[in-house]
């Protein structure tokens, strides 16, 4: 295509951004816009498909039929929040089968949260709470995402996430006003998994390579430092009122900001854990190996059986 | 710690009996399940309505796959599934002359015409 055609495509993609049309999956869009995309939600897939692997950990070990029977839901629907994601990469003419192997390889990343472990049922709580809660912040301002079918899939998710972050809030509560065994167990949860939700909100906006154009681009709306602000203004007064305490002696109200001050993130630790060198990075890809694996007689009976059934209905 | 010796420090991994089969998983790829558009009717007197895809191996088990992904919170009273494959759209690139017609027909509109003030029943 000559290049005057392409800048021309160029402008009146961003015009329609611009003026907050979608773009749908058969419209011209520019190639670094698709493949940030891919990247992007297949990130996403991910994390949700991997985020089963340490509340999976816990069903088992549920402390009663009602707990168990609430995560069982919430760790089923993360399974279909995967499903719509890996669908809307497809839209984007990723394959799906490459775009999972690619997880398996250690080529895709997904969020460093899930490389720690949950060690206690309090862990439940406290990701319920704090992880569901950082995610439904990121994914809110996704619903107008100005790619179609990333921002309903965007609402879909959050529709369901609304109860993924009480049932979390929950756990927490009760453990709160238990024993003071049960109290220290959720404090302990929340000193472990604090600093990583934090994090979840990807690096500081000055280290954010993608962020200006994806701004533009409005798959991206809203920086995040941001994020991260809203985040922990929330998430104080809901700690306060159950007892607990957040883990940041740095922590302070600014009355001119109207939010908190807060400590300084561990960075290092943050890029130890994306660079895969987090306390369970292998465990959780090789969870997710095996399974693809033990799953594949499934697959292929499945395959087969359908082959059968079609040779039946045309003799 | 665990990322190097396989073993999670909370010792999460617990289920390692499962056997480890080895594929030369490039294999596959055209094995793939099929792609299935999912439409649903949320209730009595409504039409199906796109809702997302999904892949399956055949027609029933798209179904099957439909509602327990689409409808697991009682979102519908029926599903259809259609492989995506069978599926003909009309080209974006094409929109401007598909549709242009209807744009410069303005009198297909009631907003169209002149009635005098006050008439009622029209
Ligand atoms: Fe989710
Ligand atoms: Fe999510
Ligand atoms: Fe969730």
């Amino acid at each position: 295509m000559l290049e005057a055609n392409i800048n021309e495509l160029e402008r009146r993609f961003q015009e329609k951004i611009d003026n907050d049309q979608k773009i749908e999956p058969n419209d011209w869009m520019p190639d670094n816009y698709r493949q940030t995309l891919i990247r992007q939600i297949s990130q996403h897939a991910h994390s949700e498909i991997v985020g089963m692997l340490p509340e999976g950990n816990w069903i088992t070990r549920a402390p009663n039929l009602r707990r168990k029977a609430v995560l069982l839901a919430k760790v089923q629907d993360e399974a279909g929040h995967g499903l719509y994601l890996y669908s809307a990469t497809e839209t984007l003419g990723a394959d799906r089968e490459e775009t999972i192997d690619d997880l398996h390889s250690g080529k895709a990343k997904y969020s460093s949260i899930f490389n720690y472990p949950t060690l206690s049922w309090a862990d439940m709580g406290v990701i319920g709470w704090l992880v569901d809660g950082a995610a439904i912040m990121n994914q809110v301002p996704l619903c107008r995402c100005s790619y179609g079918p990333y921002a309903r899939a965007m609402v879909r998710v959050c529709k369901e996430e609304s109860f993924h972050q009480r049932q979390g809030y929950e756990i927490m509560m009760t453990l709160a006003k238990g024993t003071p065994e049960q109290k220290a167990m959720a404090q302990d949860a929340l000193n472990r998994f604090w600093w990583p939700s934090l994090m979840m909100f990807g690096p500081n906006d000055a280290e954010s390579t993608h962020t200006a154009q994806s701004m533009a681009w409005k798959i991206k709306r809203s920086t995040n430092d941001e994020l991260r602000q809203q985040m922990v203004d929330i998430t104080v007064p809901q700690a306060e009122l159950i007892g607990l305490t957040i883990p940041d002696p740095d922590l302070k109200w600014n009355e001119e900001k109207q939010g908190y001050d807060y400590g300084e993130i561990d960075w290092d630790e943050f890029w130890s854990v994306v660079k895969g060198n987090g306390p369970c990075n292998k465990e959780r890809v090789d969870a997710r190996r095996k399974a693809k694996e033990n799953g594949e007689w499934v697959r292929e009976a499945a395959n087969a059986y359908a082959a059968k059934q079609k040779m039946k209905k045309a003799s | 710690m665990g990322a190097r010796s396989g073993k999670c420090i909370c010792g999460e991994a617990k289920n390692e009996k499962s056997i480890l089969i080895k594929k030369d998983f490039s294999k596959m790829a055209n094995n793939e399940w099929p792609l299935w558009e999912v439409f649903i009717r949320s209730k009595q007197g409504l039409s199906h309505k796109h809702v997302g895809s999904l892949r399956a191996p055949d027609a029933e088990m798209a179904v099957e796959n439909a509602r327990d992904v689409y409808t697991r919170r009682s979102e519908g009273i029926s599903i259809w599934v259609v492989e995506s494959n069978n599926i003909h759209a009309s080209h974006p690139s094409e929109a401007d002359s598909l549709f242009e017609p209807a744009h410069s027909k303005v009198y297909r509109h009631p907003t169209f015409y002149d009635v005098p003030d006050g008439i009622s029943h029209m």
